[in-house]
């Protein structure tokens, strides 16, 4: 009887040991968001201002603003979701609503799903190879626009296929039975119940592309420029390419450091930004969802 | 053939030549990378590719072992710090948070994952590198420092797949066990996480993958040395880095030997990938 009251005892101090461990776990993770959060933050804000924002960088990077690389990083993130959003929307139409679901599209998905986890700079070598080189657009916002959108067309496939499938099949049926035809099916009933999908997975690639530094390495981005970019065929700076060489070139790295905070803090509030609305979406769509 | 019945196959048609195309891009990367990086490696050889010590572009020296031991080395180091609290942090928000915290700290983790890599970097320069340099010397600029922040990195996509793999683990599992007058960490090592296994293997492979491909945090805070490191205090170069480094200035033969980088970084993540999804194939099949 006493070695069964141990080995109960002893049963429920592991279960404290375990509980405790995992719980210390997830709280050393959450404290390290915290801090990394906090440095940039506090940091951050103290470069922040409306100069900062809107003005050109001066004194060889030392001093004054990052407009051209907010810009820049603008510009760049719409190009790619100009080219990568209406191919992989109308792609994975094709591949839920058209095609027989069969081994070749079978093959098709596990080749897009691998591309999804290709190292990005390696995205920025083909980039460089093709649109750079062979097709001679040069380092320029188009190169680094087509590169950057390249990258993120499996993750935009995949999450409109997903947004697709989604919508029961009774809904198609309904709607063919009433006499529409397939297009007018897919575009009057099953897109308007998709889009909430589909627009959540656009804005986490968004996302995406505007953190990317790799793709656009070789491709688009240069540290300093004198003037705004004025065509597709310019050089761009962009934000987070700002602060790897603020980081990694120049002379001056204690004025240098100060202004990569400063940048640091305004991709990181673009980004999470961009996140955030991505979350806010997709529960705006789930709670109106008919079914 | 009336108008509509046109309209239909001339959309049906613009959209299958759509999704080719989409399809044959991605295609079209796999095979310009192969066929600019494949001619060099056999030209020297790939014994000399795969195993050659010296990096020497301008002498024709193209020796990729110092970086292929150094994308192992900081990803080995990324899994062992990412692998625990990864794992421990899912199997506490699966099985010991309540609801409400749950739904709290999930998204946050999701965000977490959203934060850009170079920033990730730059908090490496700025925080880890000199700590590690002024409490346990060397440069600072090291494996280790590469190794902790590419762990944290990997956090996203260990617990948000575990989580999913741990959740998928049917309640009457936990209802038999617990019945039978198991303790609820009793049941979680011996019940929830051999069932969810496959699933944890395969977020620990993705991890894998995603530490192999990071390139700018790691060529911020690895230090780029090409040498094999004598120890975890070392500057070492990954694959990654020596393709970012090098291929503003690259031409000719050099040119060619960092795509035969990209390919292997390419062969390399593709066997991960044919793991990862095997693994969680069988594992479903299991079930």
């Amino acid at each position: 009887m006493i070695i069964n009251m141990n080995a109960r005892k002893w049963r429920e101090i592991k279960q404290q040991i375990g509980f405790m461990a995992v719980q210390l776990a997830a709280v050393i993770i959450f404290i390290i968001l915290g801090i990394l959060l906090y440095f940039i933050f506090s940091r951050g804000i103290t470069v922040i201002s409306w100069d900062f924002l809107t003005k050109m960088p001066e004194k060889g990077m030392t001093a004054g603003g990052i407009f051209p690389a907010i810009l820049g990083s603008f510009y760049l993130t719409i190009g790619a979701i100009l080219f990568a959003l209406p191919l992989g929307i109308l792609a994975a139409i094709y591949m839920t609503e058209y095609a027989t679901q069969g081994k070749i599209i079978r093959i098709i998905r596990i080749g897009i799903s691998n591309l999804a986890s290709v190292p990005s700079i390696v995205f920025g070598l083909f980039g460089l190879a093709l649109f750079v080189n062979y097709l001679k657009f040069g380092v320029s916002i188009l190169s680094g626009s087509l590169t950057l959108g390249i990258m993120i067309l499996p993750v935009i496939i995949r999450s409109s296929e997903e947004a697709l499938l989604l919508v029961p099949n009774g809904f198609r049926e309904a709607s063919l039975a009433l006499g529409a035809t397939k297009w007018q099916t897919i575009y009057k009933i099953v897109l308007p119940n998709a889009i909430g999908g589909i627009i959540t997975g656009a804005i986490l690639g968004v996302g995406r592309v505007a953190g990317e530094t790799a793709p656009i390495l070789f491709t688009a981005a240069t540290f300093y420029i004198r003037k705004l970019p004025n065509s597709i065929f310019s050089e761009v700076m962009a934000l987070p390419y700002h602060i790897y060489a603020l980081m990694t070139e120049g002379s001056h790295p204690k004025e240098q450091k100060a202004i990569a905070y400063g940048a640091s803090l305004v991709l990181i509030i673009m980004v999470l930004g961009i996140n955030l609305l991505a979350i806010f979406i997709r529960n705006h769509y789930r709670r109106k969802k008919k079914w | 053939m009336t108008r509509l019945e046109r309209n239909e196959r001339l959309i049906k048609i613009a959209l299958f030549v759509i999704a080719c195309s989409a399809v044959s891009i991605l295609a079209v990367i796999t095979i310009f990378i192969f066929s600019e990086g494949t001619p060099i490696m056999f030209k020297y050889g790939l014994r000399s590719f795969l195993l050659g010590l010296d990096w020497y572009p301008s002498e024709q020296s193209f020796g990729l072992l110092p970086m292929i031991i150094g994308s192992v080395m900081v990803t080995f180091g990324s899994l062992l710090v990412g692998v625990p609290f990864g794992l421990a942090c899912a199997i506490f928000l699966t099985e010991f948070s309540s609801r409400r915290l749950r739904h709290i700290l999930k998204p946050i983790i999701e965000l977490l994952a959203g934060i850009p890599s170079v920033v990730y970097g730059f908090i490496g320069v700025v925080i880890l590198v000199p700590f590690i340099r002024e409490t346990l010397g060397g440069p600072g600029l090291s494996v280790l420092a590469a190794s902790i922040i590419l762990g944290i990195m990997i956090l996203p996509t260990i617990i948000s797949i575990s989580i999913d793999s741990l959740q998928a683990v049917p309640r009457s599992y936990r209802e038999g066990s617990i019945a039978l007058g198991a303790t609820k960490w009793q049941t979680t090592k011996m019940v929830i996480l051999p069932a969810a296994k496959s699933g944890i293997i395969a977020s620990i492979i993705l991890g894998m993958g995603r530490a192999i491909g990071e390139t700018m945090a790691v060529i911020m805070i690895a230090g780029n040395a090409i040498n094999i490191p004598r120890s975890v205090l070392d500057p070492v170069r990954t694959l990654t880095s020596n393709i970012a480094l090098e291929m503003g200035y690259a031409s000719g033969e050099h040119r060619q030997a960092l795509f035969a980088t990209g390919v292997i970084l390419f062969i390399i993540i593709m066997i991960l990938n044919t793991i990862a999804n095997a693994t969680s194939v069988k594992g479903k099949a299991a079930k």
